[in-house]
């Protein structure tokens, strides 16, 4: 079978006014098959947020230069117009960013907003959006979704804020949606609420997922197969268990150390017994 | 008041049998027994010790620091400070106790009040201890900002101004204006990057030295134990499960439960296990 999403030689630059562009993705590719969940890992700047957003053909135009291919169920995204993104956008692909705060509108109660990407992509009533989105609502986790919708992003935790952005990416039933760093924003608690929340979304649906994120311990969760970029390069690529447990570059080795959750692990690895190997 | 030579002989803090009940009251649950959020607590803390509280969420850590810092009094048990025991003091006798025990909070940005200038946020504790006059205070606050490496320049700046490490720092600064003995610091670091971090942890020690301190760390931030504790205490509901000096505890845990909190969650081959193992049934 195909893969759902071909990446193949990507590479990305971002144009400066007074500098060399700089190049933030080199030749970098990958497939996602359906319902798999494909991690890509690495140090901040390595070009992971990069690579999600010109998946979702959310490169700034005018300021980006891009080579390679990107083949989503057999269509070219990179360079594809505005418009068939847009329908792409939200419905075949989605996004959960990172920071809830920016992502969902201040003044807009969280289930209309739900809503409105119910209204943008299907030709439904008011109605029936908003009953769909109540069931959103409870799909990811809520008890009560009739008054969750009715509530102001402001007056929900962080965790919660983020299950509705999920909610979001949910609406359409996209083939694949890509998650930017999911649980950085949120505290340890609901960290492992929303991993365990899209662990079972996982296991419900055929729903593939990017999962970007710089902490193996969620890598570990969730992905069936690990990118490692570093410097807008894959240093590796494998099964997940292959590659947190027998890590071929030594690059990977240290970022699995250096980002291992007990953060007490490391520091006893390498200071009070350095001949005890506790991450692999 | 006591000699100096017998105070010295005696610990900062010795907490006794501290027992911490939180009745539920919901509207048809009057008759649901109780939680026990800590359950007979004791230890002794000596003068310019750190101490560690260490434990999952919701094992008690907060709780205990909330005790301690008698901002909840617990439901049975003992705290003394020096030779007092505080739980019987009430009023303006606990004053000297309320400024000689400070906590810093897990998050600085909802800590401080928002409206307040970087000096009056700092002075603010002076002002209700009825301490000084204007002048002198906002003197001080500037002296404080100082010690925390705040230049005074900023004294009018408002929290949100500040990055996450220099409100944290704020915080410390408003919590030594009144020159503790004990601060107890509830996930104050945790928040902070790695840098930060080490930044405020260098000010700590010195802070520490120079006015022979005493911390509580209360956190499950395990790489901050390792740094800091001179002693770890091992909570686990509502219990201390394990006391002893730092290296030894992390050298070797007695208890299964220690054991799993310091090395169990970190390794990538546990999750990969449990997460493979049950797919495979």
């Amino acid at each position: 079978m195909d893969p759902l999403l071909q990446v193949r030689d990507l590479s990305v630059s971002y144009r400066q006014e007074s500098a060399e562009p700089h190049q933030a993705v080199a030749a970098v590719g990958f497939d996602i098959h359906a319902g798999e969940v494909l991690g890509v890992m690495g140090e901040s700047g390595c070009g992971k947020t990069t690579v999600a957003l010109s998946l979702l053909g959310l490169l700034p135009r005018d300021r980006t230069d891009i080579s390679g291919s990107i083949l989503f169920r057999g269509r070219e995204l990179k360079g594809m117009k505005e418009a068939e993104l847009r329908r792409i956008r939200g419905a075949e692909i989605s996004l959960v960013y990172q920071e809830p705060e920016i992502a969902l509108c201040p003044v807009m109660r969280v289930g209309q907003q739900i809503a409105e990407v119910l209204r943008a992509h299907k030709s439904w009533t008011t109605g029936r959006c908003r009953v769909e989105a109540n069931s959103l609502l409870a799909r990811v986790g809520f008890e009560n979704p009739s008054q969750i919708a009715d509530r102001y992003p402001h007056q929900l935790s962080g965790g919660q804020r983020q299950r509705i952005l999920l909610a979001q990416a949910l609406a359409c039933e996209p083939a694949l949606i890509v998650a930017d760093e999911p649980t950085a924003s949120l505290d340890a608690s609901s960290q492992s609420e929303f991993l365990e929340l899209l662990r079972q979304l996982k296991d419900e649906t055929s729903t593939a997922m990017l999962l970007i994120s710089h902490a193996p311990e969620v890598q570990a969760t969730l992905a069936d197969r690990l990118v490692v970029m570093s410097h807008g390069q894959i240093i590796e690529q494998g099964d997940i268990r292959q590659v947190c447990l027998h890590p071929a570059d030594p690059r990977t080795r240290k970022l699995l150390d250096r980002n291992a959750s007990g953060a007490l692990g490391t520091f006893v690895g390498t200071e009070l017994h350095p001949e005890h190997e506790l991450i692999v | 008041m006591t000699t100096a030579s017998h105070k010295e002989a005696l610990p900062l803090l010795a907490v006794r049998g501290v027992t911490q009940e939180f009745r539920k009251t919901g509207l048809f649950s009057a008759s649901a027994s109780p939680v026990r959020a800590l359950d007979d607590i004791s230890f002794i803390l000596h003068r310019q010790t750190t101490l560690a509280i260490i434990g999952e969420s919701g094992a008690g850590k907060s709780s205990l620091a909330r005790c301690i810092a008698l901002l909840e009094k617990p439901t049975a048990g003992e705290i003394l400070f020096g030779e007092q025991n505080v739980l019987a003091l009430n009023g303006r006798e606990l004053l000297p106790f309320q400024r000689a025990v400070q906590l810093v909070f897990q998050d600085p940005t909802s800590s401080l009040n928002p409206r307040f200038t970087a000096a009056e946020l700092v002075s603010e504790p002076l002002v209700v201890q009825g301490e000084g006059t204007a002048a002198q205070r906002h003197q001080k606050a500037l002296e404080l900002m100082h010690q925390v490496g705040l230049p005074a320049k900023w004294s009018n700046k408002r929290p949100l101004e500040f990055s996450g490490g220099q409100r944290q720092r704020l915080a410390i600064a408003r919590a030594l204006s009144l020159n503790p003995r004990l601060i107890i610091f509830d996930e104050a670091l945790s928040s902070l990057d790695i840098d930060n971090q080490e930044l405020i942890l260098q000010l700590l020690a010195n802070l520490q030295r120079e006015r022979s301190l005493t911390y509580i760390h209360i956190t499950h931030d395990l790489n901050l134990v390792s740094r800091v504790a001179d002693e770890i205490a091992v909570i686990h509901q509502g219990r201390i499960v394990e006391h002893g000096a730092a290296p030894a505890l992390l050298e070797h845990q007695e208890t299964a439960y220690a054991r799993e909190l310091f090395f169990g969650r970190s390794t990538l081959s546990a999750i990969l296990d449990a997460r493979f193992a049950e797919a495979q049934r």
